[in-house]
Order: C-alpha cells, then structure tokens, then sequence
C-alpha cells in the first residue's frame, strides 16, 4: 500500500474513531472569522475540515481559498469539489492548483442544482458527474489527463498531484438501492473514503452500513447538528434524504431556550456513541456553532 | 415532435410597433399539432394584434396565412400572401422556420412570435411534455428506455445523485426523480447491471459542443447535386 497522502488517510488507515468537521467560505472577502474559529474550536481535534464548494448553490468565496487558509493556520482541509458549477476544463486545472496550494484530500460531489440556489438563472454545467471527477482525479494522478494530442495520445503532465479521495451517499433515503449501487460506482472510480448526508437514524444506518461492508472503504457518518425544533421539521420537509425522528424533535421542543445548544450538544454524542461501532468515523456539520465541536466530541467519546 | 409556445402578446406587440403591414405566418407542422402556431392561431393572433393596435391608437393591416411546413423551401410555393409586400412576416413556426424564412426572404425581416421549447409528446388532453434533448448520443439501450439526460435535472449519466427525495427530484416537487425511474424500471427488467456499468464522460460535441450540427445522407445529396448539373 502507497504512503497515505493526507493526514485524514493516515488516521484512517489506524483505524482510530476519526473526526472531520466542515466550514463554509462568506459571502465577501470577510473570511478571517471563519478561518479563526477553525483554529479555535477544530484545530487538534479534527483530522481534517471540509471547506464547503458554493454550497446549496447560493455563490461564495472559493473553497480553494478556503482551504488555502486552513493550510497556512495548521488545519489540514478537505477540498469539497461539485460538478454544477465547472466543466471538465476547469475542474482538472482547479485539481493541480489545489495540489500546487498543498491540498490533499479532496471530496467529489454533485452538487445542488442551481435553481436551489440564489442564482437560479445560472448555467448548470455538470459536464462530469461525481464518479467521472473521480474519474478524473484518478487520471490526474496517473500523470494525464483527460484529453488528447494530435496522435490521439492521452496528454502527458508536467508533474502529477495525488490526493486522498472522497466522495458522499445518502445512507437514509427512502429508496437506498441504487444510492448503495452509485457509491459501489464511486469506489470503482477511486473513492478511497467515504461522508455521509446527515444521519438520525442508527438502525437505518447501520443496516445501511452492512450492505457496504464489501467495499471496504471508511466511513463517517454525517452529523448535521440541530439547532432548533423548527430547524428539525425544516430538514424533514426540505432536505433530501433525511429524516429527523419524533424523539429529536421533542427533546428540542421541550428543551428552553438558553438550553438548547446543550441538548443539541447531547443529541449529536448520543447518535455518535450509537452509531461508532459500525463506522469509521463522524463528519461533523455545526452549521457555524463550531464552538460546540470539543463538547460534541466529549459526548461521543463518554 | 417540437413545441412551440407563443410569446407573450405584450412582447409580440413591442415587436410589431415600427412596422404597419404585417403577415402573421402560421407553420402546418408540429406547432399546428401542439396548437399553438397553425392556421387557426395565425387567424387568432391577427385580429388579436389589429384590435391590440386599435386600443394603442394606431392602425396596422394584419393578414395571416399558412403553409405546410416553414423548414422546407418547396412548401413556400403554396403562400397565398407573398411576404415581400408586407414590412415584416411574424412567423409562428418553430425557431427553425423563422431561420430558414429569414434565409429565403432576406429582404423582409422575418420576427419569431414563439418561443421554441422542447421535443415532447402529447402526454394527456393539451398537455406535451419533453422527452428528448436532441444530445446526439442515445443512451436508452441501458436506461430502460427512460433519458438521464432529459429526466434528470442534472442530466447524470452514473445514477441518482442525493438531490431524490421521496421520489421527486430536488428542483421540483412535482417532478419525478428520473433516475429513480431508470432504476425501478431496469430492476423490472431484470437489467440492473446496466445501472451498475461505469459511463464514461459524454461528449459534448456530438451535443452542442461541436457548432452547427448536420445531416447529410451521402446518396441522396450526391444525386441531388448532379441532377442539378
């Protein structure tokens, strides 16, 4: 097996119970609080920190500059990579700018469809799809790309990066099949680790994870905290693929206000204690409550 | 077969308003079946514009004729008005009988009263819904006979992506999530492993990549090309 490539890779590849955690770049050049309280709250507890890539499609600062940042202040990142929003062109150049930068894990998504976003005029590329990036990364790092010269020959690098690979699933959705089928893709097309969507149901999901053992790939369970009852029946109505039980919901109900971050705290360290003994890990998503990221790993870990 | 919707009137009209002499030129092909661009709705959208430039104080001669089909030179034959004694032609044909009139008319602006959509079928009683892009490179041997690239909003060819929920897609509620279908489908057809084969990217040439895109069947064009000797 190849030296591991990352951090994230080499703390996986111990297999000791890894945490990632998530920021998202402003909207605006203001990126220094973001950058700040990664350090804060993360840094040291974390493997490595996903930046987000235009997320739900409402327009940012890059996540290259993102993790560019997170680089500099000692906080290794995950590069969160979509499809929607780069053709094949600029999907490749971004890869070697990345690995020029010093970034090393990269996750390939599809990601949300323009019309959800706040350019919903814009032109939805998806020229590659999330297996055909990683696709491309695979072709990258073998010292091609994805063209051709004049005789027909894949195109040859002048220096080739390499990363450590992820990609996501949906372990919960309604209809889980052909999402298991999709990431048996993705790892075919060289997903070396795996995110998942936000998880509140350890049964499903250890159901889920049993039907993936074969592939042999890490995984961590996806933990979107909740911050409020009403953000709980938000996420059950609109977002794809979750479902947020009743138990969740009253807890938050019943919890008062100046109480709520501590059993939002509470609810995330008991789906990770329920669920670590069938993953590799959690991917934790505080939605800018990145304070909270030691307690929530203190309640997991208890 | 191509739908055509008309454009708003109030556009129509912005269109029309330098002119005074108008020819509004309906198409008997797909646009007569969708019934948005045939005889009648030339006939309609005439007297429509004439009271519409009466209520706006101004006089304008608005005539309406049809012919066969606006994308073939021979059916221009049959127009019993001829477009070069009008100041312009409003023409409710698809994009592609506007272009192709324009070319056969270079004197005469040509002014597209539709607005050009999709290829669809007739799904139900005036309902036409899209079915195909025109990619230039089918794939509905290994989907089931359903179009990821029309049926997904995101046009995937590797499978559903975590945008499906419920069975509907993430842009639309009331669309069904196309790649759910493909899998339901192939599962009945007992084709799973057509959704399990890696696709490799599409390209794009054969799509809109590549500039113009022509048909030209070899035999035909040469005859043709000699008999014109």
């Amino acid at each position: 097996m190849s030296e591991p490539v990352s951090k994230l890779e080499s703390a996986l590849r111990a297999g000791t119970f890894v945490f990632t955690g998530e920021i998202g770049p402003p909207k605006g050049t203001h990126i220094e609080p973001v950058i700040h309280e990664a350090v804060a709250s993360l840094k040291g507890r974390c493997a490595a920190v996903n930046v987000t890539d235009i997320q739900t499609a409402v327009m940012r600062a890059s996540s290259v500059a993102g993790c560019k940042l997170l680089l500099d202040a000692g906080v290794e990142p995950v590069l969160q990579m979509v499809c929607r929003d780069r053709n094949r062109l600029a999907l490749q150049s971004d890869l070697l700018g990345a690995h020029i930068l010093g970034i090393r894990n990269v996750l390939a998504l599809t990601g949300d469809h323009t019309t959800l976003g706040d350019h919903p005029q814009s032109m939805p590329v998806y020229d590659l799809d999330s297996v055909g990036l990683l696709e491309a990364i695979v072709r990258l790092e073998s010292g091609t790309d994805m063209g051709r010269d004049m005789k027909g020959n894949p195109n040859q690098l002048d220096g080739s990066p390499r990363f450590f690979k992820g990609c996501c699933v949906t372990p919960c959705a309604e209809v889980v099949d052909p999402q298991i089928i999709k990431l048996e893709k993705k790892v075919a097309a060289g997903a070396q680790f795996v995110q998942t969507q936000a998880v509140y149901d350890p049964a499903a999901f250890e159901a889920f994870m049993r039907n993936v053992e074969s592939l042999k790939v890490p995984v961590l369970v996806g933990i979107v905290m909740l911050k409020s009852a009403a953000m709980a029946k938000y996420m059950n109505r609109s977002v794809p693929g979750v479902v947020v039980p009743e138990w969740i919901i009253t807890r938050l109900t019943e919890a008062s206000k100046e109480d709520r971050q501590k059993v939002s705290i509470e609810i995330c360290g008991q789906l990770i204690r329920q669920m670590k003994s069938c993953c590799q890990g959690a991917h934790l998503m505080t939605l800018g409550w990145d304070h909270c990221v030691p307690e929530i790993i203190a309640a997991a870990e208890a | 077969m191509i739908v055509a919707e008309r454009k708003p009137m109030d556009e129509i009209v912005a269109m029309l308003a330098p002119h005074r002499k108008v020819l509004v030129l309906g198409c008997g092909g797909c646009v007569t079946v969708c019934l948005t661009g045939g005889e009648k709705q030339a006939e309609l959208l005439a007297g429509q514009l004439r009271l519409a430039a009466r209520q706006a104080g101004r006089t304008l001669e608005a005539a309406f004729d049809c012919i066969t089909r606006q994308c073939e030179r021979e059916f221009f034959d049959n127009l019993t008005e001829d477009p070069r004694t009008y100041d312009a032609v409003l023409s409710i044909a698809c994009g592609a009988g506007v272009q192709y009139m324009s070319e056969l008319y270079p004197e005469v602006p040509i002014l597209p009263g539709m607005n050009t959509t999709f290829l669809a079928s007739n799904v139900a009683g005036g309902v036409w819904e899209e079915y195909c892009r025109g990619c230039g490179d089918c794939v509905l041997a290994w989907t089931g006979g359903i179009c990821p690239i029309t049926q997904c909003s995101k046009s995937l060819i590797n499978g559903t992506c975590g945008g499906t929920n419920n069975g509907k897609c993430e842009v639309n509620p009331e669309m069904e999530c196309g790649w759910l279908r493909i899998y339901e489908r192939l599962k009945a057809l007992g084709q799973l492993d057509n959704y399990r084969t890696l696709r490799a990217a599409r390209d794009h040439r054969k799509d809109r990549g590549g500039g113009v895109r022509r048909l030209v069947l070899k035999d035909m064009a040469e005859s043709q090309e000699s008999g014109n000797e």
